[in-house]
Protein backbone atom coordinates (compact mmCIF):
# COMPACT_ATOMS: atom_id res chain seq x y z
CA UNK A 1 0.00 0.00 0.00
CA UNK A 2 0.78 3.22 -0.82
CA UNK A 3 1.71 5.78 2.06
CA UNK A 4 -0.04 9.41 1.52
CA UNK A 5 1.22 11.87 1.43
CA UNK A 6 4.67 11.70 -0.16
CA UNK A 7 7.07 13.78 -1.54
CA UNK A 8 8.44 12.45 -5.17
CA UNK A 9 11.42 14.17 -7.30
CA UNK A 10 9.62 15.19 -10.45
CA UNK A 11 13.63 16.22 -12.22
CA UNK A 12 15.77 18.25 -10.91
CA UNK A 13 13.28 21.48 -10.37
CA UNK A 14 10.53 20.12 -9.68
CA UNK A 15 8.61 18.06 -6.27
CA UNK A 16 5.78 16.71 -6.22
CA UNK A 17 3.30 16.20 -3.26
CA UNK A 18 0.66 13.15 -3.70
CA UNK A 19 -2.57 13.28 -1.55
CA UNK A 20 -3.69 9.92 -2.79
CA UNK A 21 -4.51 8.27 -6.98
CA UNK A 22 -8.52 9.29 -6.96
CA UNK A 23 -10.48 12.01 -7.87
CA UNK A 24 -12.08 13.01 -4.48
CA UNK A 25 -13.59 16.01 -3.00
CA UNK A 26 -11.76 15.50 0.82
CA UNK A 27 -8.12 14.65 -1.59
CA UNK A 28 -8.65 18.05 -3.50
CA UNK A 29 -9.32 20.14 -0.40
CA UNK A 30 -6.22 19.50 1.18
CA UNK A 31 -4.38 19.76 -2.19
CA UNK A 32 -5.60 23.50 -2.03
CA UNK A 33 -4.96 24.05 1.54
CA UNK A 34 -1.21 23.04 1.02
CA UNK A 35 -0.79 25.10 -1.82
CA UNK A 36 -2.07 28.31 -0.03
CA UNK A 37 0.41 27.32 2.44
CA UNK A 38 3.06 26.96 0.42
CA UNK A 39 2.70 31.02 -0.62
CA UNK A 40 5.00 31.36 2.34
CA UNK A 41 8.12 29.20 1.21
CA UNK A 42 11.09 30.44 -0.32
CA UNK A 43 13.00 29.42 -3.90
CA UNK A 44 9.20 28.46 -5.00
CA UNK A 45 8.96 29.24 -8.72
CA UNK A 46 5.95 27.90 -9.30
CA UNK A 47 2.68 26.24 -7.52
CA UNK A 48 0.58 23.88 -9.66
CA UNK A 49 -2.18 22.33 -8.07
CA UNK A 50 -4.21 19.68 -9.87
CA UNK A 51 -7.00 16.57 -8.27
CA UNK A 52 -4.92 15.16 -5.92
CA UNK A 53 -1.34 16.44 -5.75
CA UNK A 54 0.73 20.01 -5.80
CA UNK A 55 3.69 20.16 -8.48
CA UNK A 56 6.61 22.98 -6.93
CA UNK A 57 8.60 24.01 -9.23
CA UNK A 58 11.18 25.46 -7.34
CA UNK A 59 15.10 27.12 -8.41
CA UNK A 60 17.43 24.75 -7.09
CA UNK A 61 20.11 27.59 -6.41
CA UNK A 62 17.44 28.94 -3.85
CA UNK A 63 16.63 25.73 -1.67
CA UNK A 64 16.60 22.23 -2.40
CA UNK A 65 14.28 18.72 -2.65
CA UNK A 66 15.07 17.74 1.16
CA UNK A 67 14.61 21.72 2.54
CA UNK A 68 11.16 21.56 0.88
CA UNK A 69 10.15 18.11 1.94
CA UNK A 70 10.49 19.18 5.40
CA UNK A 71 9.07 22.54 5.08
CA UNK A 72 6.32 20.89 3.47
CA UNK A 73 5.96 17.62 6.51
CA UNK A 74 5.78 20.97 8.97
CA UNK A 75 2.81 22.09 7.33
CA UNK A 76 1.37 19.21 7.20
CA UNK A 77 1.83 18.70 10.61
CA UNK A 78 -0.15 21.89 11.71
CA UNK A 79 -3.80 21.51 11.45
CA UNK A 80 -5.11 23.46 8.20
CA UNK A 81 -6.71 26.52 8.61
CA UNK A 82 -10.38 25.64 6.48
CA UNK A 83 -9.09 25.70 2.79
CA UNK A 84 -9.86 28.53 1.25
CA UNK A 85 -13.21 27.88 -0.57
CA UNK A 86 -12.50 30.18 -3.48
CA UNK A 87 -14.64 32.45 -5.30
CA UNK A 88 -18.59 31.41 -6.54
CA UNK A 89 -18.87 31.80 -10.06
CA UNK A 90 -22.57 31.52 -12.22
CA UNK A 91 -21.90 30.77 -15.52
CA UNK A 92 -24.59 31.17 -17.87
CA UNK A 93 -24.88 28.47 -20.73
CA UNK A 94 -26.69 27.99 -23.89
CA UNK A 95 -27.46 23.85 -23.61
CA UNK A 96 -27.93 21.57 -27.09
CA UNK A 97 -28.52 22.16 -30.24
CA UNK A 98 -25.66 24.27 -32.31
CA UNK A 99 -23.97 25.32 -28.89
CA UNK A 100 -23.63 21.49 -28.08
CA UNK A 101 -23.85 19.20 -30.24
CA UNK A 102 -23.65 16.14 -28.27
CA UNK A 103 -26.26 16.45 -25.91
CA UNK A 104 -29.09 14.90 -27.38
CA UNK A 105 -27.18 11.85 -27.70
CA UNK A 106 -25.73 11.70 -24.49
CA UNK A 107 -29.24 12.29 -22.88
CA UNK A 108 -29.92 9.41 -24.54
CA UNK A 109 -27.33 7.15 -24.01
CA UNK A 110 -28.53 7.67 -20.29
CA UNK A 111 -32.30 7.11 -21.30
CA UNK A 112 -32.86 10.80 -20.07
CA UNK A 113 -34.45 13.54 -22.35
CA UNK A 114 -32.17 16.13 -23.13
CA UNK A 115 -34.19 18.58 -20.51
CA UNK A 116 -33.85 16.09 -17.59
CA UNK A 117 -30.00 16.16 -18.59
CA UNK A 118 -30.07 19.76 -18.35
CA UNK A 119 -31.87 20.07 -15.22
CA UNK A 120 -29.30 17.41 -13.83
CA UNK A 121 -26.00 19.29 -15.04
CA UNK A 122 -27.13 22.77 -13.85
CA UNK A 123 -28.71 22.00 -10.69
CA UNK A 124 -24.80 20.63 -9.30
CA UNK A 125 -22.17 22.59 -7.63
CA UNK A 126 -19.05 22.24 -9.10
CA UNK A 127 -15.40 22.84 -7.95
CA UNK A 128 -12.81 23.58 -9.87
CA UNK A 129 -10.41 21.03 -9.11
CA UNK A 130 -7.33 21.91 -11.72
CA UNK A 131 -6.56 24.27 -14.55
CA UNK A 132 -4.73 22.63 -17.85
CA UNK A 133 -4.19 21.34 -20.76
CA UNK A 134 -4.76 24.44 -22.66
CA UNK A 135 -4.26 27.89 -21.27
CA UNK A 136 -7.46 28.20 -18.55
CA UNK A 137 -9.44 25.08 -19.54
CA UNK A 138 -10.97 24.32 -16.10
CA UNK A 139 -11.65 20.96 -14.88
CA UNK A 140 -14.55 20.68 -12.42
CA UNK A 141 -15.69 17.80 -9.93
CA UNK A 142 -19.12 17.44 -8.67
CA UNK A 143 -20.73 16.08 -11.88
CA UNK A 144 -23.97 13.86 -10.89
CA UNK A 145 -22.62 10.11 -11.50
CA UNK A 146 -26.16 9.83 -13.86
CA UNK A 147 -24.39 12.30 -16.13
CA UNK A 148 -20.58 9.84 -16.49
CA UNK A 149 -20.17 9.27 -20.04
CA UNK A 150 -17.35 7.53 -21.61
CA UNK A 151 -15.20 9.80 -23.76
CA UNK A 152 -15.88 9.52 -27.51
CA UNK A 153 -14.32 6.66 -29.69
CA UNK A 154 -12.80 9.26 -31.94
CA UNK A 155 -11.64 12.46 -30.63
CA UNK A 156 -12.57 15.97 -32.59
CA UNK A 157 -9.10 17.15 -34.02
CA UNK A 158 -11.04 20.68 -33.25
CA UNK A 159 -13.11 22.07 -30.67
CA UNK A 160 -14.54 25.55 -30.04
CA UNK A 161 -13.45 27.32 -27.33
CA UNK A 162 -15.94 28.04 -24.15
CA UNK A 163 -17.17 24.94 -24.54
CA UNK A 164 -19.16 22.66 -21.89
CA UNK A 165 -17.91 19.32 -22.16
CA UNK A 166 -18.75 15.75 -19.71
CA UNK A 167 -15.89 13.29 -20.26
CA UNK A 168 -15.46 9.89 -18.07
CA UNK A 169 -16.53 11.60 -14.33
CA UNK A 170 -15.53 15.20 -14.95
CA UNK A 171 -17.48 17.89 -16.48
CA UNK A 172 -15.23 20.82 -17.93
CA UNK A 173 -15.45 24.35 -19.10
CA UNK A 174 -12.52 24.57 -22.53
CA UNK A 175 -10.93 28.29 -22.87
CA UNK A 176 -9.40 28.38 -26.61
CA UNK A 177 -10.15 26.09 -29.71
CA UNK A 178 -8.50 22.58 -29.30
CA UNK A 179 -8.63 18.94 -29.85
CA UNK A 180 -11.36 16.90 -27.66
CA UNK A 181 -12.28 13.35 -27.37
CA UNK A 182 -15.02 14.82 -25.08
CA UNK A 183 -18.73 15.22 -25.59
CA UNK A 184 -20.00 18.49 -25.74
CA UNK A 185 -23.30 19.41 -24.22
CA UNK A 186 -23.46 23.70 -24.50
CA UNK A 187 -21.26 26.85 -24.78
CA UNK A 188 -21.02 29.43 -22.57
CA UNK A 189 -20.95 33.26 -23.50
CA UNK A 190 -18.06 33.64 -21.25
CA UNK A 191 -14.20 33.70 -22.77
CA UNK A 192 -12.62 31.66 -19.57
CA UNK A 193 -9.12 33.22 -21.49
CA UNK A 194 -8.24 36.34 -22.74
CA UNK A 195 -4.74 38.23 -22.14
CA UNK A 196 -6.31 41.18 -23.05
CA UNK A 197 -8.52 41.17 -20.11
CA UNK A 198 -7.27 42.60 -16.58
CA UNK A 199 -8.05 39.40 -15.27
CA UNK A 200 -6.56 37.43 -18.23
CA UNK A 201 -8.04 33.45 -16.64
CA UNK A 202 -11.30 33.23 -15.18
CA UNK A 203 -11.19 30.44 -13.17
CA UNK A 204 -8.82 28.85 -10.69
CA UNK A 205 -8.30 25.83 -8.62
CA UNK A 206 -10.82 25.89 -5.95
CA UNK A 207 -13.38 28.16 -7.26
CA UNK A 208 -16.76 27.14 -7.28
CA UNK A 209 -19.00 27.22 -10.53
CA UNK A 210 -23.28 26.57 -11.25
CA UNK A 211 -24.19 26.71 -14.56
CA UNK A 212 -27.31 28.88 -15.53
CA UNK A 213 -29.41 27.70 -18.62
CA UNK A 214 -29.96 30.90 -21.10
CA UNK A 215 -31.48 30.91 -24.66
CA UNK A 216 -30.02 30.89 -27.45
CA UNK A 217 -31.39 34.47 -27.73
CA UNK A 218 -29.54 35.44 -24.50
CA UNK A 219 -26.82 33.83 -25.98
CA UNK A 220 -26.46 35.79 -29.03
CA UNK A 221 -27.09 38.98 -26.90
CA UNK A 222 -23.91 38.33 -24.66
CA UNK A 223 -21.82 36.70 -26.71
CA UNK A 224 -20.16 39.78 -28.10
CA UNK A 225 -19.82 41.52 -25.11
CA UNK A 226 -17.92 39.20 -23.70
CA UNK A 227 -16.17 38.72 -27.26
CA UNK A 228 -15.35 42.15 -27.13
CA UNK A 229 -13.05 42.11 -23.87
CA UNK A 230 -15.68 42.31 -20.91
CA UNK A 231 -14.74 40.87 -18.18
CA UNK A 232 -17.28 38.68 -15.88
CA UNK A 233 -17.57 38.54 -12.18
CA UNK A 234 -17.63 36.18 -9.47
CA UNK A 235 -20.40 36.44 -7.46
CA UNK A 236 -17.82 36.43 -4.35
CA UNK A 237 -14.42 38.37 -4.53
CA UNK A 238 -11.55 37.10 -2.65
CA UNK B 1 12.69 51.41 -37.66
CA UNK B 2 14.21 48.39 -39.04
CA UNK B 3 12.42 45.81 -40.15
CA UNK B 4 12.87 41.99 -41.02
CA UNK B 5 10.64 41.10 -44.00
CA UNK B 6 10.17 37.19 -44.42
CA UNK B 7 10.96 36.15 -47.84
CA UNK B 8 10.45 32.81 -47.06
CA UNK B 9 10.04 31.24 -43.38
CA UNK B 10 11.71 27.76 -43.21
CA UNK B 11 9.96 25.05 -41.93
CA UNK B 12 8.83 26.23 -38.27
CA UNK B 13 10.37 29.51 -37.33
CA UNK B 14 8.53 31.35 -34.77
CA UNK B 15 9.69 33.67 -32.18
CA UNK B 16 10.89 33.27 -28.66
CA UNK B 17 12.25 34.83 -25.71
CA UNK B 18 13.04 33.57 -22.33
CA UNK B 19 9.52 32.13 -21.49
CA UNK B 20 6.34 32.84 -20.20
CA UNK B 21 6.94 32.34 -16.72
CA UNK B 22 4.01 32.11 -13.80
CA UNK B 23 1.41 30.62 -15.37
CA UNK B 24 1.65 27.53 -15.37
CA UNK B 25 -0.81 26.72 -13.02
CA UNK B 26 -3.53 28.60 -15.35
CA UNK B 27 -2.42 25.74 -18.22
CA UNK B 28 0.06 28.15 -19.66
CA UNK B 29 3.13 26.31 -20.35
CA UNK B 30 6.56 28.73 -20.39
CA UNK B 31 7.75 28.15 -24.08
CA UNK B 32 10.79 29.86 -24.80
CA UNK B 33 13.77 28.52 -26.92
CA UNK B 34 14.11 24.84 -27.59
CA UNK B 35 18.03 25.63 -26.97
CA UNK B 36 18.19 28.24 -24.06
CA UNK B 37 21.74 27.64 -24.54
CA UNK B 38 22.46 28.86 -27.98
CA UNK B 39 19.42 32.14 -27.91
CA UNK B 40 21.49 33.03 -25.13
CA UNK B 41 24.86 32.85 -26.32
CA UNK B 42 23.28 34.41 -29.94
CA UNK B 43 21.61 37.23 -27.72
CA UNK B 44 25.12 38.04 -25.91
CA UNK B 45 26.66 38.23 -29.53
CA UNK B 46 24.89 41.20 -30.19
CA UNK B 47 24.90 42.72 -26.70
CA UNK B 48 21.37 41.94 -25.99
CA UNK B 49 19.46 41.20 -22.77
CA UNK B 50 19.11 37.64 -22.36
CA UNK B 51 15.12 37.67 -22.63
CA UNK B 52 15.69 39.48 -25.71
CA UNK B 53 13.30 38.18 -28.12
CA UNK B 54 15.00 36.18 -31.45
CA UNK B 55 13.81 33.81 -33.73
CA UNK B 56 14.26 30.19 -33.77
CA UNK B 57 14.56 28.43 -36.76
CA UNK B 58 14.23 24.97 -36.98
CA UNK B 59 16.18 22.08 -39.17
CA UNK B 60 16.24 25.16 -42.24
CA UNK B 61 16.40 29.06 -42.01
CA UNK B 62 14.37 30.55 -44.63
CA UNK B 63 15.02 34.08 -46.31
CA UNK B 64 14.85 37.40 -44.77
CA UNK B 65 14.51 40.92 -45.98
CA UNK B 66 16.23 44.08 -43.97
CA UNK B 67 14.31 46.85 -44.55
CA UNK B 68 14.46 50.70 -43.84
CA UNK B 69 17.28 50.76 -41.70
CA UNK B 70 20.41 48.16 -40.94
CA UNK B 71 20.50 45.94 -37.86
CA UNK B 72 23.03 43.95 -36.35
CA UNK B 73 22.85 40.22 -36.83
CA UNK B 74 24.13 36.90 -34.60
CA UNK B 75 23.34 33.30 -36.57
CA UNK B 76 23.33 31.01 -32.96
CA UNK B 77 23.64 27.67 -34.55
CA UNK B 78 25.41 25.81 -37.60
CA UNK B 79 23.24 27.09 -40.46
CA UNK B 80 24.56 27.82 -43.68
CA UNK B 81 23.57 31.46 -44.34
CA UNK B 82 24.67 34.26 -46.74
CA UNK B 83 23.90 38.20 -47.17
CA UNK B 84 23.62 39.50 -50.90
CA UNK B 85 25.83 36.77 -51.82
CA UNK B 86 28.26 37.04 -49.13
CA UNK B 87 29.09 34.00 -46.71
CA UNK B 88 27.91 34.75 -43.21
CA UNK B 89 29.45 32.88 -39.96
CA UNK B 90 27.60 31.78 -37.38
CA UNK B 91 28.66 33.06 -33.63
CA UNK B 92 29.77 36.17 -34.92
CA UNK B 93 28.25 39.48 -35.47
CA UNK B 94 27.41 40.94 -38.57
CA UNK B 95 25.69 44.65 -39.93
CA UNK B 96 23.27 44.77 -42.43
CA UNK B 97 22.36 47.70 -44.22
CA UNK B 98 19.16 48.33 -45.46
CA UNK B 99 18.36 46.17 -48.61
CA UNK B 100 20.51 43.16 -47.43
CA UNK B 101 18.76 39.55 -48.39
CA UNK B 102 19.69 37.14 -45.70
CA UNK B 103 19.61 33.67 -47.06
CA UNK B 104 20.09 30.49 -45.00
CA UNK B 105 19.90 27.33 -45.48
CA UNK B 106 19.43 23.60 -44.06
CA UNK B 107 21.25 23.09 -40.71
CA UNK B 108 24.23 21.08 -41.21
CA UNK B 109 23.89 19.49 -37.08
CA UNK B 110 21.21 20.09 -34.47
CA UNK B 111 17.93 20.76 -34.88
CA UNK B 112 17.08 24.69 -33.61
CA UNK B 113 19.25 27.88 -34.65
CA UNK B 114 18.19 31.63 -33.58
CA UNK B 115 18.52 34.79 -35.64
CA UNK B 116 19.36 37.23 -33.02
CA UNK B 117 19.35 41.28 -33.53
CA UNK B 118 20.67 44.15 -31.53
CA UNK B 119 17.85 45.54 -29.69
CA UNK B 120 15.70 42.12 -30.36
CA UNK B 121 12.07 41.80 -32.59
CA UNK B 122 9.79 44.28 -31.46
CA UNK B 123 6.37 42.24 -30.97
CA UNK B 124 4.15 43.10 -27.75
CA UNK B 125 4.24 40.81 -24.90
CA UNK B 126 1.46 39.01 -23.77
CA UNK B 127 1.15 37.85 -20.24
CA UNK B 128 4.73 39.34 -19.52
CA UNK B 129 6.16 37.33 -22.78
CA UNK B 130 6.97 36.76 -26.72
CA UNK B 131 7.13 33.62 -26.76
CA UNK B 132 5.26 31.94 -29.13
CA UNK B 133 3.04 29.47 -28.08
CA UNK B 134 1.19 28.50 -31.53
CA UNK B 135 -0.93 25.60 -29.66
CA UNK B 136 -2.76 28.10 -28.11
CA UNK B 137 -2.40 30.88 -30.91
CA UNK B 138 -0.08 33.20 -28.15
CA UNK B 139 2.79 35.32 -28.46
CA UNK B 140 5.19 36.16 -30.49
CA UNK B 141 3.69 37.37 -34.14
CA UNK B 142 0.26 36.72 -33.96
CA UNK B 143 0.76 33.91 -31.96
CA UNK B 144 1.50 31.72 -35.17
CA UNK B 145 4.59 30.50 -36.85
CA UNK B 146 6.45 33.05 -39.62
CA UNK B 147 5.24 33.55 -43.02
CA UNK B 148 5.59 34.70 -46.07
CA UNK B 149 5.19 38.64 -46.53
CA UNK B 150 5.35 39.00 -42.50
CA UNK B 151 7.41 42.13 -41.59
CA UNK B 152 8.66 42.42 -37.66
CA UNK B 153 9.39 45.64 -36.34
CA UNK B 154 12.94 45.68 -34.44
CA UNK B 155 13.70 47.29 -31.26
CA UNK B 156 16.79 50.12 -32.05
CA UNK B 157 19.38 48.75 -30.19
CA UNK B 158 20.48 51.35 -26.67
CA UNK B 159 24.07 52.35 -27.67
CA UNK B 160 26.37 51.19 -30.45
CA UNK B 161 28.33 47.79 -30.29
CA UNK B 162 31.38 46.52 -31.72
CA UNK B 163 32.40 42.99 -33.52
CA UNK B 164 31.95 40.30 -31.37
CA UNK B 165 32.12 36.61 -31.74
CA UNK B 166 31.83 33.04 -29.69
CA UNK B 167 34.50 30.55 -29.26
CA UNK B 168 33.79 27.40 -30.72
CA UNK B 169 36.06 25.65 -29.05
CA UNK B 170 34.04 26.79 -25.65
CA UNK B 171 30.57 26.02 -26.81
CA UNK B 172 31.33 22.46 -27.77
CA UNK B 173 32.16 22.20 -24.47
CA UNK B 174 28.48 23.25 -23.50
CA UNK B 175 26.73 20.23 -25.31
CA UNK B 176 28.10 16.74 -23.75
CA UNK B 177 27.65 13.68 -25.59
CA UNK B 178 26.91 10.48 -24.07
CA UNK B 179 23.29 8.91 -22.51
CA UNK B 180 21.25 12.26 -21.12
CA UNK B 181 20.60 12.08 -17.58
CA UNK B 182 17.44 11.63 -16.10
CA UNK B 183 16.11 10.98 -12.49
CA UNK B 184 13.31 8.36 -11.49
CA UNK B 185 9.88 9.02 -11.23
CA UNK B 186 7.61 10.55 -9.95
CA UNK B 187 5.51 7.89 -10.75
CA UNK B 188 8.59 5.12 -10.98
CA UNK B 189 6.05 2.43 -8.99
CA UNK B 190 3.39 2.92 -11.59
CA UNK B 191 5.89 0.39 -13.53
CA UNK B 192 7.08 -2.81 -12.52
CA UNK B 193 10.77 -2.49 -11.11
CA UNK B 194 12.51 -3.86 -14.60
CA UNK B 195 11.15 -1.11 -16.75
CA UNK B 196 13.06 1.59 -15.23
CA UNK B 197 16.27 -0.96 -15.71
CA UNK B 198 14.80 -1.22 -19.28
CA UNK B 199 14.08 2.27 -19.90
CA UNK B 200 17.66 2.83 -18.77
CA UNK B 201 19.47 0.71 -20.44
CA UNK B 202 17.80 0.27 -24.18
CA UNK B 203 18.55 2.58 -27.39
CA UNK B 204 15.46 4.35 -28.65
CA UNK B 205 14.86 6.55 -31.72
CA UNK B 206 13.39 10.11 -31.75
CA UNK B 207 9.93 9.50 -33.76
CA UNK B 208 8.90 11.77 -36.85
CA UNK B 209 6.42 13.20 -33.96
CA UNK B 210 8.90 15.80 -32.17
CA UNK B 211 7.97 19.17 -31.79
CA UNK B 212 8.18 22.22 -29.31
CA UNK B 213 5.48 20.11 -27.04
CA UNK B 214 7.74 17.08 -26.90
CA UNK B 215 9.16 14.31 -28.40
CA UNK B 216 7.89 10.33 -29.31
CA UNK B 217 10.43 8.00 -28.76
CA UNK B 218 10.69 4.57 -30.53
CA UNK B 219 12.14 1.71 -28.90
CA UNK B 220 11.67 -0.97 -26.39
CA UNK B 221 8.41 -0.77 -25.10
CA UNK B 222 7.62 -0.50 -21.40
CA UNK B 223 4.86 -1.96 -19.57
CA UNK B 224 2.66 -0.83 -16.70
CA UNK B 225 1.81 -2.25 -13.16
CA UNK B 226 -2.22 -1.19 -13.62
CA UNK B 227 -2.40 0.24 -16.93
CA UNK B 228 -1.60 3.18 -18.48
CA UNK B 229 -4.03 6.02 -17.01
CA UNK B 230 -3.78 8.05 -13.90
CA UNK B 231 -5.51 10.64 -12.51
CA UNK B 232 -4.05 13.71 -14.51
CA UNK B 233 -1.18 15.80 -12.58
CA UNK B 234 1.43 18.69 -13.79
CA UNK B 235 4.07 17.69 -16.27
CA UNK B 236 7.11 19.68 -16.19
CA UNK B 237 9.70 20.06 -19.19
CA UNK B 238 11.36 16.51 -19.37
CA UNK B 239 9.24 14.58 -17.50
CA UNK B 240 8.92 11.40 -19.62
CA UNK B 241 5.52 9.82 -19.64
CA UNK B 242 4.52 6.54 -20.79
CA UNK B 243 1.30 6.01 -22.68
CA UNK B 244 -0.53 2.49 -23.32
CA UNK B 245 1.71 1.20 -26.18
CA UNK B 246 4.42 1.76 -23.96
CA UNK B 247 6.33 4.06 -26.17
CA UNK B 248 7.79 7.16 -23.87
CA UNK B 249 7.02 10.81 -24.54
CA UNK B 250 9.41 13.49 -23.41
CA UNK B 251 7.49 16.85 -22.39
CA UNK B 252 9.15 19.83 -23.46
CA UNK B 253 8.77 23.60 -23.37
CA UNK B 254 5.02 23.98 -25.15
CA UNK B 255 3.55 20.66 -23.71
CA UNK B 256 0.38 20.11 -22.20
CA UNK B 257 0.76 21.78 -18.48
CA UNK B 258 -1.46 18.46 -17.20
CA UNK B 259 -1.26 14.93 -18.26
CA UNK B 260 -2.70 11.46 -17.45
CA UNK B 261 0.14 9.22 -18.63
CA UNK B 262 2.32 7.88 -15.41
CA UNK B 263 5.82 9.59 -15.81
CA UNK B 264 8.93 6.99 -15.25
CA UNK B 265 11.35 9.25 -15.09
CA UNK B 266 12.09 13.31 -15.76
CA UNK B 267 15.30 14.46 -17.71
CA UNK B 268 17.44 17.02 -16.00
CA UNK B 269 17.34 20.70 -16.80
CA UNK B 270 20.89 20.67 -18.18
CA UNK B 271 20.11 18.23 -20.26
CA UNK B 272 17.35 19.84 -22.20
CA UNK B 273 19.09 22.13 -23.72
CA UNK B 274 20.87 19.71 -25.81
CA UNK B 275 17.79 17.49 -26.28
CA UNK B 276 16.61 19.98 -27.82
CA UNK B 277 18.78 20.30 -30.47
CA UNK B 278 18.50 16.70 -31.20
CA UNK B 279 16.75 15.23 -34.14
CA UNK B 280 13.80 12.99 -35.24
CA UNK B 281 15.43 10.11 -36.46
CA UNK B 282 18.58 10.76 -34.45
CA UNK B 283 19.45 7.29 -31.41
CA UNK B 284 19.88 8.35 -28.06
CA UNK B 285 19.73 6.82 -24.31
CA UNK B 286 19.25 7.88 -20.71
CA UNK B 287 21.32 7.22 -17.61
CA UNK B 288 20.03 7.32 -14.25
CA UNK B 289 20.87 9.85 -11.79
CA UNK B 290 20.47 11.51 -8.13
CA UNK B 291 20.02 14.67 -7.63
CA UNK B 292 23.52 15.22 -6.03
CA UNK B 293 24.78 14.76 -9.56
CA UNK B 294 21.85 16.49 -11.14
CA UNK B 295 23.26 19.67 -9.35
CA UNK B 296 26.50 19.04 -10.12
CA UNK B 297 25.74 19.07 -14.21
CA UNK B 298 23.77 21.83 -13.53
CA UNK B 299 26.96 23.87 -11.94
CA UNK B 300 29.14 22.68 -14.57
CA UNK B 301 26.68 24.27 -17.59
CA UNK B 302 25.79 27.35 -15.55
CA UNK B 303 30.08 27.55 -15.20
CA UNK B 304 30.75 27.11 -18.40
CA UNK B 305 27.97 29.65 -20.35
CA UNK B 306 29.16 32.04 -17.71
CA UNK B 307 32.86 31.40 -19.17
CA UNK B 308 30.95 31.88 -23.00
CA UNK B 309 29.69 34.91 -21.61
CA UNK B 310 32.86 36.46 -20.24
CA UNK B 311 35.03 35.45 -23.39
CA UNK B 312 31.96 37.02 -25.71
CA UNK B 313 32.49 39.92 -23.76
CA UNK B 314 36.18 40.42 -24.55
CA UNK B 315 36.35 39.69 -28.44
CA UNK B 316 34.60 43.24 -28.52
CA UNK B 317 36.60 45.21 -30.94
CA UNK B 318 35.56 48.47 -32.82
CA UNK B 319 34.08 47.99 -36.47
CA UNK B 320 37.03 49.02 -38.70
Amino acid sequence: MTRYPRCLAAGDRALLVEFGDRIDDRLNQQVLALAAALAEVDGLVKIIPTYRSVTLQYDPQLTDFDRLCQQIARILATPAAEANLGRRWRVPVCYGGAWGEDLAALAEHHQLTPQQAIDLHSAADYRVYMIGFMPGFAYLGGLSPSLFTPRRASPRAMTPGSSINIGGQQTAISSVPGPSGWHLIGRTPWVPFDPRRARPFLFRAGDRVRFEPISEQEFQRLAPRYRDGLSPQPENEL
Amino acid sequence: MTCLKVISPGVFSQIQDRGRYGYAHYGVPASGPMDPVASRLANAVVGNDPNAAVVELTASGGQYLIMEGSCLLCIGGDVPASANGVMLAPWVSHRLKAGSELRLGIMRQGMRAYLAFAGGIDVEPVLGSRATLTRAGLGGWHGRALQKGDELPLLSPAGSRGRRYCSHHLLERLYPQGPLAVIAGPQQDAFPPSAFYDFTHSRYRISAQADRMGYRLAGAPLSHLRGADMVSDAVVPGSIQVPGNGQPIVALHDRKTTGGYPKIATIISADLPRLGQMRPGQGLSFMAVDLNEAAIRAARLRQGLDLCLQQIESTETPWS
